[in-house]
């Protein structure tokens, strides 16, 4: 089985430390939906006729579109797909757009289940990250959601900003650990390139990422997550009773997915191809009936490398014999390079599957560097 | 004979010289509009690259003058960096005749006053070149009474030239043919040829450039070269176009190669002499005197299996580059290498690049140094190449250490910080005499050891670009130098140690260990790094441990940009050399010495 992802990029505005693709004016709304539905139908064949258990809408904002345009894309994607009973249909939603209305709307369509982008329940760390939410909105959109009728809820959280204090990262946490929510996803505040964090970081107007201050808080997550029920099943992935996200999963998993939309991410267990990041280009291209991308057809090499960089961040790990069957070779020397990690207890294996310890898991990069080839 | 001229183009650096030769070339049709690209004697990856030449370049072409007669020209473009001045010497050998080239908007530079001088030793005809005259910041009169003032020559001797538009390019030939002599010698006396070149080739081996002073040399000739006694057939003779053209015989006054299946690089010499064996000459042309190196170095494989492979490569190297010297050392850090002697720091990177890309050989250079002599308390003396090889302190009389005469010629307002730079690089001016009213040429003492690594880079900084300089070896002298340290985790490493001046340790010592905490990356475990005298610590860093290394999101749309990412980690990581249980990248050695 495999999934879909859409990729709606527009966003009201942009967040400081954010490098994905959007753009904050909606004047191309229109014809860009117009090119997802072109694009839905152009790349029919990609996922060869597998059957979907998920749709991701991701972004950018999705909760930006209107429920009524919403399921144009799932009419689309109904037409030249099977879509499985029960698949998982998620929603990327910023609090700022989740009003009672916004969400009795949201309700109507397929979505089953909503990615809520809270980063932090505090104002001023919010502010620092330059949110379109406040932190009230933050706290009402979930109780909102829960009484509309959403019980699969995500949220998103960012720790190691310098506005949020090791007892108020503990704070964020526990509200979340309160209700009834079944799934979390924390990301460590990471300066990326080219974006306006960056720049403030550059000309000495914000501080780097303090390494110290994000290990603490990295670890106190695992700690406070696991005391609370939740089982990491990912690097930055948290879950209770099994409620793994069934799309995100996929990735790690090296499962197909089609990912439609500007700069959206595509692989067929292959290769892997993206959409132009640029939304002008990319509708251009497909009113004339063409998809503008790049693609990478990937080698033994880089298949191995992919596998060892997604699966050691997963409670599923690398099993050796996934690896064998690629490659003999590979096996050999992934058997070879682990035994430095699990002699610092960086690593652990169980029947010939090899995961990262807890303490692995702060050097994840690390040592999945270490294990390439 | 007498419609041969051989000549060659000289200037300072980036005065024009392969791009004036470009402007010759294209004239007289001996390379076609297809084949033309910018500078195109300079064929070497790296010289296109970096925008400078090298290496010498001969090339042949056929000129039609008035007078209705065809005359064949030998072309040599030379290098211009001071590096490579023993390349100029090398052409100049092989010719009658000179171009010198100065650039309109520079005027008169350090490298032009000592390749000229270079070319009036040799008795060459020289043609004063107002070069880039196109240009809008051209000083076209001021530059003009510089050249008149330096090569002794009349204002209507100057042509005007621009390698952009051709300006200049028919005065230029018909000057060669009126104004530089043919050669001369005897096309019947016993053949002697001088090798001023010499280029490895994998496919036909050594192939040796010529000039032939006497007689001539035809295909199959049974040829010996002097110094080495070696005989062989010359399987192949020809003159050198953009590419060999094969020819039956050569004679007298002209230029050309010789292949004769030699493929080890130690059976020829550059600046011996052909003849034949049957009817040799009677002595042999005298040659060049060996290049000295200015800077050594260590060169080690980031493999130890690699160890022959990198004899073999620089073998093959030291063809095309004679003046590339060196011999097997070992290093307690990085095992087997070599210790190569350059004639300066860009000579060194330059080999290091050439490693890389023409033999595959990736190689750490260990930090460079001058060549010292120590004289032991016993009386002995003994040469210094390396830190590791001075004496004890106790076994040791005294170090004498390498100086040299160094011009600078610059705008007035420069003296200053000049003189301040030449100070702290422990140096004494000698003279200051003012060229012309706005240039002024100063003369310094300095020790070898402090210009060959940063002070052109500080030099140009605080002159902005308005100073050039060129230095000339002189004697050995005193000095209180030390040896100093580098331990990481508290093994020394003897690849980063250095000879430095007693006054100056410290501040060197502390600076290394900040520059080493910035290039070594981070590891698992806390890494220390310290700088020493003897047993006495002078400075000290620490790295941390790596605390967390983890990418937050690894979506499907991140998975490619992380993966390659971290495949690039990867990559600097197998250029990295493990010393004790710290990781050092291969750069870090020369890095460290890149101190502002
Ligand atoms: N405007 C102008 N630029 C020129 C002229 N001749 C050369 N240049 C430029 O000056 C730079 C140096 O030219 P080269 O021909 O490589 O100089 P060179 O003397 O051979 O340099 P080295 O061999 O490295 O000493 C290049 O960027 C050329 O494009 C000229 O007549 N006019
Ligand atoms: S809302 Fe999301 S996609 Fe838009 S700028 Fe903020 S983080 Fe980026
Ligand atoms: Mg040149």
């Amino acid at each position: 089985m495999a999934g879909i992802y859409i990729h709606i990029p527009f966003c009201k505005q942009a967040c400081h430390y954010c490098n994905f693709h959007f753009s904050t004016s909606l004047k191309q709304k229109e014809p860009l939906l117009q090119a997802l539905l072109t694009e839905i139908e152009q790349q029919k064949g990609y996922l060869e006729g597998e059957e979907l258990e998920s749709i991701y809408l991701g972004g950018g904002t999705p909760s930006l579109l209107s429920a009524k345009e919403l399921d144009l894309l799932f009419q689309q994607i109904q037409r030249f797909h099977k879509v499985v009973d029960g698949a998982e249909i998620t929603l990327e939603a910023n609090p700022d757009d989740l009003s009672r209305e916004k969400l009795q709307a949201l309700r109507k369509t397929p979505i089953n289940r909503l990615s809520i982008g809270i980063q932090s329940f505090l104002e001023e760390d919010l502010r620092f990250m330059n949110r379109a939410h406040s932190a009230m909105e933050a706290e009402a959109c979930i109780d909102l959601a829960l009484e509309e009728g959403f019980t699969a809820l995500t949220v998103d959280l960012i720790y190691g900003t310098p506005t949020l204090s090791h007892a108020q990262w503990e704070q964020n946490l526990q509200k979340v650990f309160e209700k009834p929510i079944q799934h979390l996803s924390c990301y460590c505040l990471t300066v990326e390139p080219q974006t306006a964090l960056d720049h403030f970081v550059k000309t000495g107007k914000a501080q780097p990422v303090d390494e110290e201050q994000a290990a603490h808080q990295f670890e106190r997550l695992i700690e406070a997550s696991k005391a609370a029920g939740f089982e990491q099943y990912e690097i930055s992935n948290f879950a209770r009773d099994g409620y793994y996200a069934v799309h995100n999963s996929n990735y790690w998993k090296g499962k197909k997915y089609l990912g439609i939309g500007p700069s959206a991410h595509s692989f067929n267990g292959k290769s892997r191809q993206w959409n132009i990041a640029n939304n002008s280009k990319y509708i251009q291209a497909l009113s004339a009936g063409e998809l503008s991308f790049e693609l990478e057809q990937l080698t033994v090499d880089q298949r191995y490398n992919e596998y060892v960089m997604t699966g050691l961040r997963t409670i599923w790990g690398c099993e050796i014999s996934k690896i064998y069957e690629l490659s003999p070779k590979h096996a050999l020397h992934f058997k070879h390079k682990v035994q430095t990690f699990m002699q610092a207890k960086n690593m652990e294996e169980i029947d010939g599957n090899y995961r990262l310890t807890e303490a692995g898991r702060l050097l994840a990069d690390h040592i999945a560097m270490e294990l390439f080839v | 004979m007498k419609n041969i001229r051989n000549f060659c183009v000289i200037a300072h650096i980036d005065h024009g010289k392969s791009t004036l030769s470009d402007r010759l070339l294209e004239y007289t049709n001996t390379i076609s509009e297809r084949e033309m690209q910018a500078q195109a004697l300079d064929d070497m990856e790296i010289e296109r690259e970096r925008g400078i030449t090298i290496k010498s370049h001969a090339i042949q072409m056929y000129y039609k003058h008035t007078d209705g007669e065809t005359y064949t020209f030998n072309l040599i473009d030379t290098p211009g960096h001071v590096d490579f001045s023993y390349e100029v010497s090398r052409s100049i050998a092989a010719c009658e005749g000179a171009l010198l080239l100065v650039d309109a908007s520079q005027g008169i530079q350090a490298q032009t006053i000592s390749n000229l001088y270079l070319a009036i030793e040799h008795d060459l005809e020289i043609i004063p070149i107002l070069n880039k005259v196109d240009m809008e910041s051209a000083m076209i009169d001021e530059v003009s009474e510089q050249i008149m003032d330096l090569a002794m020559c009349d204002l209507e001797d100057i042509i005007h030239a621009s390698g952009k538009t051709g300006l200049g390019v028919t005065d230029i030939l018909s000057a060669v043919v009126e104004r530089i002599p043919a050669p001369k010698g005897d096309v019947k006396a016993p053949l002697q040829a001088l090798i001023f070149d010499s280029v490895f080739n994998p496919f036909r081996g050594v192939i040796a450039y010529f000039r032939i002073m006497n007689g001539t040399v035809r295909k199959g000739d049974l040829v010996r070269f002097v110094n080495t006694g070696k005989e062989y057939n010359a399987d192949e003779i020809g003159i050198l176009q953009l590419n060999q053209v094969p020819k039956k015989e050569l004679s007298a006054g002209n230029v050309g190669y010789i292949i004769t299946g030699i493929k080890n690089s130690k059976e020829i010499k550059v600046g011996d002499t052909i003849t034949h064996s049957k009817n040799p000459c009677e002595e042999a042309i005298k040659g060049f005197e060996d290049v000295k190196p200015m800077v050594f170095a260590g060169i080690f494989p980031i493999d130890n299996d690699d160890f022959e492979d990198l004899r073999d490569s620089l073998e093959k190297l030291q063809l095309n580059d004679a003046s590339l010297v060196f011999e097997p050392e070992t290093s307690a850090a990085l095992g087997f290498g070599f210790r190569c002697g350059f004639l300066g720091m860009l000579h060194l990177e330059i080999i290091q690049e050439r490693l890389d890309r023409e033999f595959g050989q990736n190689v750490i250079t260990t930090v460079p140094n001058v060549s010292y002599f120590a004289y032991t308390k016993k009386g002995k003396e003994l040469e210094i190449r390396t830190p590791s090889e001075l004496p004890e302190a106790t076994l040791l009389d005294r170090v004498e250490e390498p100086y040299i005469v160094a011009q600078i010629i610059t705008k007035p307002e420069y003296i200053g910080s000049i003189m301040t730079l030449a100070m702290e690089k422990r140096g004494m001016m000698k003279k200051q005499d003012y060229l012309t009213q706005d240039r002024v040429e100063l003369t310094f003492d300095l020790p070898l050891a402090e210009i060959v690594f940063d002070f052109y880079d500080r030099l140009k900084s605080i002159s902005r670009g308005y100073a050039s300089f060129d230095y000339q070896p002189t004697e050995y002298r005193q000095s209180d130098l030390v040896k100093l340290d580098i331990k990481l985790n508290g093994d020394p490493v003897d690849a980063l140690s250095a000879l430095v001046h007693r006054e100056k340790a410290e501040a060197f010592g502390r600076k290394i260990c900040k520059r080493l905490k910035e290039l070594l990356p981070r590891q698992q475990f806390m890494i220390a790094i310290q700088a020493a005298i003897g047993a006495k610590i002078i400075a000290r860093e620490t790295i941390s441990a790596l605390r967390k290394d983890v990418t937050a999101k690894c979506y499907g749309g991140d998975i490619t940009r992380k993966r390659k990412l971290l495949e690039k980690q990867k990559k600097g990581k197998k250029k990295m050399r493990q010393i004790g249980n710290v990781e050092v990248p291969q750069k870090a050695f020369l890095e460290v010495l890149k101190l502002d």
